[in-house]
């Protein structure tokens, strides 16, 4: 669950300027009010009537039809063409390659178990590598952390989770490049390939999960090739944007020389679009080190596991002192990675400090300390597997525990009360807004309002969106998911705007929030979840929690680039004629970021949708929980798909009738209610 | 041109590397530690036993003695793999599962597993018995005595109901994957409840615990053998009496949970290769309060490993009998 990277339709103001927009305005707003009304009247009037509750126990044909790939696939998997020709050797393939890894830098299946390169050859190469494609920094970073993880008692299980994104990257970018130059160069594939990587983003990583390990079976095989899917859209959608985005007129210099297309792709078009590649690859590796961790629940082996044991054990410190290893894992490999896309910028090596021949006789002899150690690493007890006596983890784990402990006795009255406030107070009365009305009245309240976001075409979209939510049955799921996730995507706003101001006025303040940003966008979702489970229980709460925290940074971020990008003028007109910083505030700054304000909410929104089923292991209901459910209970698994299905619906919804929202001014004039508040 | 060239003149080096590590890897492939401790644990004749390791505590223990004994007694390697128990079951066609040591009831999987695909084998009870029902804690019985039958159950709803559970009251369910007809028992025995998920086994017990300490209400999932039953002796709530088949269609459950007589599940392959863990595995099998002595060592802060090392050293008769 990393960053999303999306191609987005250039916004378009277009209706609204032409148009009067006074009349336009009311008459949009009178639809919404009309809508809103309808709403609450049917709620109070209606309530409880025909709200499609499906118990969790209960299933509909369709997903016993679903459930029948179970068997299906059971049955099938001896002689089936398509598993004999397919499906097994390509698990066969990954396997091997997996396991190479795996046996180099983690454990090999004989004898001691010792990995083919024990921890000191390791760290050595690993530095070597990250100095040889990045800089001395990275280098002395990525040893570094190597060794903590040594010291942390868990380099086997990062050595695992290593090897199991070193696999998954290199069938990622096999996979990504060649298709995101494809899509690059032919406007025709891009268009083909646009919508699918968008459902490969939206659909909750669990959903595959299952069917996965039913046609490839659990383990390392598995665990690869869900994250390939998973990280493959980053690598494809930069690789395709870097090529695309080669300025004109210097394609045109180029055909004018009379290159083909080939000679153009690899001396012009793939040199230019390199930063941005790398950027990909950037982004490819951070979402694979987040499902590989994930994967763990399918039998990948590493840190993933101590997390998922930890979350079981309700073991607080144990889960810290692994979240704390993926998340210097994230560090290492995007410093490493960004590095590299650093060197590969169009002119870096004339800024070098040292010249090149300098470098590559650095190369060499240190390439030769590290062949020392490998072979030390090999032969050495000592250095093959890292000394026990070094181990800090215990240190670390009770020392979280009892801190976490002193916290859930201190401050239980307090974490409660609140817990049950919002619940009480907010959550359960928007659920039951959402759950208990008739669910032909929302659908026409949720039309009208798509129709008065975007007109026809939008109102089309939301009602077949809609109906197969209906049609798989989840619909009163959907609801209570969609409840949680608006009241989620609120507070991320509302942290938005009130980070994003702060950023957007104050250098300071951006320098020092956004490290912090970036480290909440590269940990993995798992990874904070148990602390939140300590303070607060498995509940929907602390789901809504944790899809806050994920969606939050992204908000913040977007929403302080919107302002920091107003015009200096502006700002000083603003502050010349007296105004004070409230005022700037609410009547310049946010009417003016207004469009990256709805972008924020728009992005918070998805990312948010993103965490429910990650949100239904502490405890969230709904969609989310029927996931997890099919993916533990086989009787259960058509109607996880189908839960798969309806967030995927879900998203497209809220994801076009927020674009739609963004894209016309909700006022054009601000009023004194300001969406500060 | 001078592009791509770079990027060649930055890629060779790496290249260059790690074509060097591999061979130096292979040149000096026969003297490494790792291999010459192989050639010389090949005496005993047992390799790796991949053992899957299910959510809950019980679980551990029986894995954790079984661990001990084949790594120190027999010289195998055992490798632990956390996973839901369900998912163990696809392991053994993968060969990423070896051997299940606590497996409660899945006729289903049994008969998809080792009747219809043929990639497990049944490995004999572990002379555990398993019970799983509704419990509510010792303070509620004193209290409310008639809440002990399912029938006055819809009295105490609003008793029970949380923020939850929607206005209803709550039963309080452990993790999704363990065995559970709950949802079902509660809309087919016509219950005003909601089933709330804690999401795990420590969850559960932390719940109980606190209800008990705070006279809380509260009703939940729970089973035996546990070592907690010892620590607060929760009372179980009588459901419609089991009869054999009742429980067949999962939608249309309305009778209590069966007396599980648990086994241990292990691949074919492990089960035909003749190693010495297999047949330890047969003959694992002990008392429930066996169980529960390591069980409440390992909840007490013991690492499963020195647990088992304190039951093994205590009961060498029992476990020379599984090696005999």
């Amino acid at each position: 669950m990393s960053t999303l990277v999306r191609d987005r339709a250039p916004v378009q103001t277009g209706p609204v300027s032409v148009r009067a927009p006074r009349k336009r305005l009311s008459r949009r707003t009178l639809l919404l009010g009309g809508a809103g009304v309808v709403w609450l009247l049917g709620f109070v009037f209606l309530h409880g009537t025909a709200t499609l509750t499906l118990p969790a126990s209960e299933l509909t044909d369709l997903h016993r039809s679903l459930n029948q790939f179970n068997a299906w696939v059971a049955s099938n998997r001896a002689d089936n063409p398509v598993f004999q020709y397919v499906f097994t050797p390509l698990r066969a393939a990954v396997d091997a390659v997996a396991n190479l890894f795996i046996g180099i830098f983690a454990a090999s299946s004989i004898g001691l178990r010792l990995p083919e390169i024990g921890w000191l050859g390791t760290v050595a190469l690993l530095g070597w590598i990250a100095f040889a494609v990045g800089n001395a920094r990275v280098a002395l970073l990525t040893a570094a952390v190597f060794v903590f993880f040594g010291l942390q008692g868990l380099f086997t299980e990062a050595a695992y989770t290593f090897a199991l994104v070193l696999t998954a990257v290199l069938f990622t970018l096999a996979v990504g490049i060649p298709l995101g130059v494809l899509a690059g160069v032919y406007g025709r594939v891009a268009k083909l390939i646009t919508p699918v990587l968008d459902f490969m983003q939206t659909l909750p990583t669990f959903v595959y999960l299952a069917p996965l390990a039913l046609i490839f079976l659990i383990g390392p095989a598995s665990a690869v090739i869900a994250t390939v899917i998973y990280a493959a859209p980053p690598v494809i959608r930069l690789t395709a944007h870097g090529i695309r985005c080669i300025p004109e007129n210097t394609r045109e210099a180029s055909d004018s020389l009379g290159t083909t297309g080939w000679q153009r792709l690899v001396t012009l078009q793939l040199p230019l679009a390199r930063r941005t590649i790398v950027m990909g690859i950037n982004q490819s590796t951070m979402a694979a080190l987040s499902m590989v961790t994930i994967a763990a629940l399918i039998a990948a082996p590493g840190l993933g596991q101590v997390v998922i044991r930890a979350l079981q054990s309700l073991d607080v410190g144990t889960a810290v002192n692994a979240g704390l290893s993926i998340v210097l894992l994230a560090i290492v490999l995007d410093r490493v990675t960004t590095a590299a896309s650093r060197r590969a910028e169009p002119g870096a090596n004339r800024k070098r400090r040292i010249s090149r021949r300098t470098r590559y006789i650095l190369l060499a002899a240190t390439l030769l300390v590290v062949l020392a150690a490998v072979q030390l690493s090999r032969t050495m007890l000592w250095a093959a597997a890292f000394p026990k006596e070094l181990n800090v983890g215990p240190a670390i784990v009770s020392g979280v525990s009892s801190a976490s402990e002193w916290l859930q006795t201190n401050l239980f009255l307090f974490t409660v009360s609140f817990r049950e406030a919002v619940t009480n107070g907010i959550l359960n009365p928007f659920q039951s807004l959402l759950t208990e009305t008739p669910f032909y009245l929302l659908v026409a309240v949720i039309v009208v309002a798509a129709f008065a976001l975007g007109g026809w075409k939008l109102a089309a979209v939301a009602a077949s969106c809609l109906a197969v939510i209906i049609y798989l049955g989840l619909w009163s799921d959907a609801m209570v998911t969609l409840a949680g996730t608006l009241v989620a995507t609120a507070v991320v706003m509302v942290l938005g705007v009130i980070f994003g101001v702060a950023m957007g006025r104050s250098n300071k303040v951006d320098q020092l929030m956004r490290p912090m940003l970036d480290a909440g966008q590269t940990m993995p979702a798992f990874v904070y979840l148990v602390p939140f489970l300590g303070l607060f229980g498995a509940t929907r709460f602390t789901a809504i929690i944790a899809g806050i925290i994920y969606a939050a940074p992204v908000a913040i971020k977007i929403a302080a680039d919107g302002i920091a990008a107003i015009s200096p003028t502006v700002m000083e007109a603003a502050v010349s004629s007296g105004s004070t910083p409230w005022q700037v505030i609410t009547k310049v700054q946010l009417p003016m970021a207004r469009q990256s304000l709805a972008l924020a909410a728009n992005q918070g929104l998805i990312y948010v949708l993103a965490m429910v089923v990650v949100g239904a292991l502490v405890g969230a209901g709904g969609l989310g929980y029927d996931v997890v459910a099919g993916f533990v209970q086989s009787s259960l698994f058509g109607k996880g798909l189908a839960a798969g299905l309806a967030i995927v619906f879900l998203g497209i919804l809220l994801d076009r009738m927020t674009q739609a929202a963004a894209a016309h001014p909700v006022r054009k004039v601000p009023s004194a209610k300001s969406p500060a508040h | 041109m001078s592009k791509a060239g770079l990027l060649l003149k930055r890629t060779i080096p790496t290249l260059a590397g790690t074509v060097a590590a591999a061979l130096l890897l292979a040149g000096c492939g026969g003297a490494t530690v790792n291999q010459a401790a192989a050639a010389g644990a090949s005496s005993a004749p047992c390799g790796t036993v991949n053992v899957a390791l299910n959510a809950w505590v019980g679980y551990t223990a029986n894995a954790a003695v079984y661990s001990y004994v084949a790594q120190n007694k027999l010289g195998c390697t055992v490798v632990q793999k956390d996973l839901s128990e369900q998912i163990s079951w696809q392991g053994f066609g993968s060969g990423e599962v070896d051997v299940i040591l606590e497996n409660w009831g899945h006729e289903d999987l049994a008969k998809q597993y080792i009747t219809d695909q043929k990639v497990a084998v049944d490995a004999g009870p572990t002379g555990n018995e398993g019970h799983i029902g509704w419990y509510v804690p010792p303070w509620m019985v004193q209290k409310y005595p008639d809440i002990l039958d399912s029938k006055n159950l819809n009295k105490y709803a609003s008793l029970l109901a949380t923020s939850e559970s929607g206005g209803k009251g709550q039963v309080l369910d452990g993790d999704p994957a363990f065995v559970t007809n709950d949802e079902a028992l509660v809309k087919n025995l016509g219950l005003n409840y909601k089933v709330v998920f804690s999401g795990s086994e420590a969850a559960l017990i932390q719940s109980f615990r606190s209800a008990e300490k705070n006279k809380t209400p509260l009703l939940g999932y729970f089973y035996e053998p546990q070592w907690f039953l010892s620590e607060v002796p929760l009372k179980k709530v009588s459901l419609p009496a089991y009869t054999p088949g009742c429980d067949a269609d999962a939608e249309k459950v309305a009778c209590d949970y069966p007396d599980y007589k648990l086994n241990k599940v292990m691949a074919k392959k492990f089960a035909d290769s003749g190693s010495p863990a297999a047949k330890l595995l047969k003959a694992f099998s002990w008392t429930n309060a066996d169980q529960n002595s390591v069980a409440t060592d390992i909840q007490g802060g013991m690492k499963p490993d020195a647990a088992a090392k304190k039951w093994v050293d205590a009961h060498p008769d029992v476990v020379a009998a599984w090696l005999k």
